[in-house]
């Protein structure tokens, strides 16, 4: 870290309260929807507000999964299904892609390099809502509205740019040295890569993944226009199945969203080391 | 056995050409040094040898193979880089072991070949560290032995010791010499510090804007440098060089001063010549080697004396420029002290001033 230091213990005070207060405002939507999971429809809408659940159930997750008698169940379980192939397959396709894309423009020259990657750059700047007209229309006639297949194109188109943009600068940051020492000890040009700068750039692809992964698992705008039934709805378009015309079943939304929040979450920690390394790198040489 | 020998090599990135096609033969186990100011093309040569930059034109060849189109791994050379390269994510061991590894060598075997390069550079200590917690000097071994475990026909160095401090490369430098001395090997050594190429090469390649400008040994180098440039280059304090107009047998500086010329030089009357004189050939009555030639004699002023212990370097003006003289056994001078200076005539080297060329 920086040359920073901070001297005395009131700063330090003053520092973490101000943590704590920001972190507060950030995460208090969050633990609302966390609570409201876990209380019955009745507490949800009392006045005044009752924060703590009185009643602690778990009937709102077995009503999703229409274990519960009161209801009939959601295909919750299919729309995981659909959230978890579609963001991986979507993930990986963007890794294998976007990591062959950012080695190309770290390491060699080209004709239309430097416009090639603006482009790329630039497609990152139009929101993804202003495109769903036309590629609804698109996919359409191609067939391919309301499958894991369109919408896994979808999400590939989004995040490969921003995972060549990543990686680009992770292999950029690997001295080229090391890649033709490699060449000079034997290896071929493959062989350098997948020996040397591959394992270099691994924390820097780990955290591209996880930012690809992310981006397609809470993906609701586009995904809610393109999908239509369990054969392709992923879990945030499902959450819209808890509004009925006249009411919104808050406590069965909020346990859904708490089933979207902790793959992600936990998915997260796992890399957590990974990502830190990666967002920091440039501890070689 | 494995000479290296380069024929009319050039290259060029796109339209810009910066080597400009190089002769040059390197013989079985001979140390060549390449040396010559930053950007003339040394590393662009050695790594075109390394198969690291493609040869625009002409041949290299190793041994008896042409290697134009040979990929580095099908060249049996190894390299020193500056920045030494190491692999980061691999231990010492690992380090030195890259290359036989990749070559499917057995286990064993790597690792006899391994603990013997690191018995050869003291590297037993380290051998599980990781790059980054080793000193500048201990990558830089870690990085020779990579190259030596792997016994090539060719040692390629780039710049090997300029991330050491003075002393270090000092010392580094003696090693080099010793471990070519024990390791009998082709070595091409790129480098643009004039001392490392006098005291580590068999023979001298001085380089300048892509082109060769004099090859030989450090001895023929120094004493008959064929250029200007060449003479400015090699040596240190480098030679004084002046302006000079022929009269008769004698060149005349821009002060008047009248040198005369070595016999046996025949000049055209009023030919502009450059005269040059190392700092040790110009020194105060009393104080030089033992000159058996013929001599002059000046009185200057010192303008500035730079104590070296052994030596005190002595600017003077002469011919209006400051010349540097070579003071032994020195004692003190103080600025504005008039000395009376004598030039070695015998080891004065004349040049033409429009071409720079050595008459
Ligand atoms: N990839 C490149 N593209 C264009 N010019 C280059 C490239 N690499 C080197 N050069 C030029 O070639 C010349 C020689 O470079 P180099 O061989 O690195 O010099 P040095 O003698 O300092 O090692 C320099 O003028 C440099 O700018
Ligand atoms: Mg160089």
């Amino acid at each position: 870290m920086s040359a920073m230091t901070i001297e005395k213990p009131w700063q330090r005070w003053a520092i973490r309260i101000g943590v704590f207060l920001a972190m507060l405002v950030l995460t208090v939507p969050g633990l609302w929807v966390m609570l409201t999971a876990f209380r019955p429809n009745i507490e949800v809408l009392a006045r005044p507000a009752i924060w703590i659940p009185q009643n602690w159930t778990l009937d709102n997750f077995a009503r999703l999964f229409g274990l519960s008698a009161s209801q009939q169940g959601l295909p919750v379980a299919q729309y995981f299904i659909n959230s978890l192939v579609i963001s991986l397959t979507s993930t990986l396709v963007a890794i294998v892609i976007g990591m062959a894309g950012g080695y190309a423009f770290a390491r060699f020259s080209f004709r239309g390099k430097g416009p090639m990657f603006l482009a790329f750059m630039l497609s990152r700047t139009v929101p993804g809502v202003a495109l769903s007209l036309p590629l609804f229309m698109l996919w359409a006639r191609l067939g391919i509205i309301d499958t894991s297949f369109g919408l896994i194109l979808v999400y590939m188109a989004i995040n490969i740019p921003f995972t060549i943009w990543l990686t680009d600068g992770f292999f950029r940051q690997i001295p080229i040295d090391l890649s033709e020492a490699a060449q000079i000890d034997g290896c071929t040009r493959w062989q350098a890569f997948w020996k040397i700068e591959f394992p270099l750039a691994r924390s820097g692809l780990a955290s591209a993944a996880i930012f690809a992964f992310l981006t397609s698992w809470n993906e609701y705008a586009l995904a809610s226009q393109l999908t239509r039934t369990t054969a392709s709805k992923t879990m945030p378009v499902g959450l819209m199945d808890f509004t009925a015309q006249f009411t919104v079943d808050w406590t069965g939304m909020s346990a859904m969203a708490v089933l979207i929040i902790i793959p992600a979450l936990v998915l997260t920690f796992i890399v957590q080391k990974h990502l830190i390394a990666g967002l920091t790198f440039g501890g070689v040489k | 056995m494995a000479e290296v020998r380069l024929n009319k090599v050039v290259k060029r990135y796109g339209k810009l050409e910066t080597v400009h096609g190089i002769d040059l033969e390197i013989a079985h186990n001979e140390f060549v040094v390449l040396v010559g100011p930053s950007g003339c093309g040394k590393s662009t040569t050695l790594r075109m040898i390394a198969g690291l930059e493609e040869i625009t034109g002409g041949t290299i060849s190793i041994g008896s193979r042409v290697v134009n189109a040979l990929p580095p791994r099908e060249r049996n050379i190894s390299m020193v880089f500056q920045s030494y390269a190491l692999y980061p994510h691999m231990s010492v061991r690992d380090n030195l072991g890259f290359g036989l590894k990749i070559a499917n060598m057995a286990a064993p075997e790597i690792e006899k070949r391994v603990n013997e390069a690191a018995e050869i550079l003291g590297l037993g200590p380290y051998m599980d560290r990781l790059p980054a917690n080793l000193s500048g000097g201990q990558r830089q071994r870690v990085a020779m032995g990579r190259a030596i475990v792997r016994n090539p026909d060719v040692f390629l160095f780039d710049e090997p010791l300029s991330n050491l401090d003075a002393k270090l490369r000092g010392q580094m430098r003696v090693e080099i010499k010793k471990l070519h001395q024990r390791v009998k090997t082709t070595v091409i050594y790129v480098t643009h510090d004039q001392v490392e190429a006098m005291t580590l090469a068999d023979r001298i390649v001085i380089m300048r804007d892509g082109h060769i400008e004099q090859v030989g040994t450090p001895t023929e180098v120094f004493e008959r440098p064929v250029n200007v440039f060449v003479a400015g280059f090699i040596g240190s304090p480098p030679m004084n060089q002046l302006d000079a107009v022929v009269r008769g047998q004698m060149a005349v500086l821009g002060d008047g001063t009248g040198v005369p010329l070595p016999a046996g030089l025949v000049l055209s009357e009023g030919q502009q010549v450059v005269l040059g004189f190392r700092p040790e050939s110009f020194a105060p009555r009393g104080h030089s080697l033992h000159w058996e030639g013929a001599t002059i004699a000046v009185s200057r002023p010192v303008v500035i004396a730079e104590p070296l212990g052994t030596e005190t370097i002595l600017f003077v003006e002469l011919g209006g420029k400051d010349v540097q003289g070579k003071m032994l056994n020195p004692r003190e001078v103080h600025p504005g002290e008039e000395l009376e200076f004598t030039l070695d005539l015998s080891r004065l080297h004349v040049f033409d001033k429009a071409s720079g060329r050595r008459l």
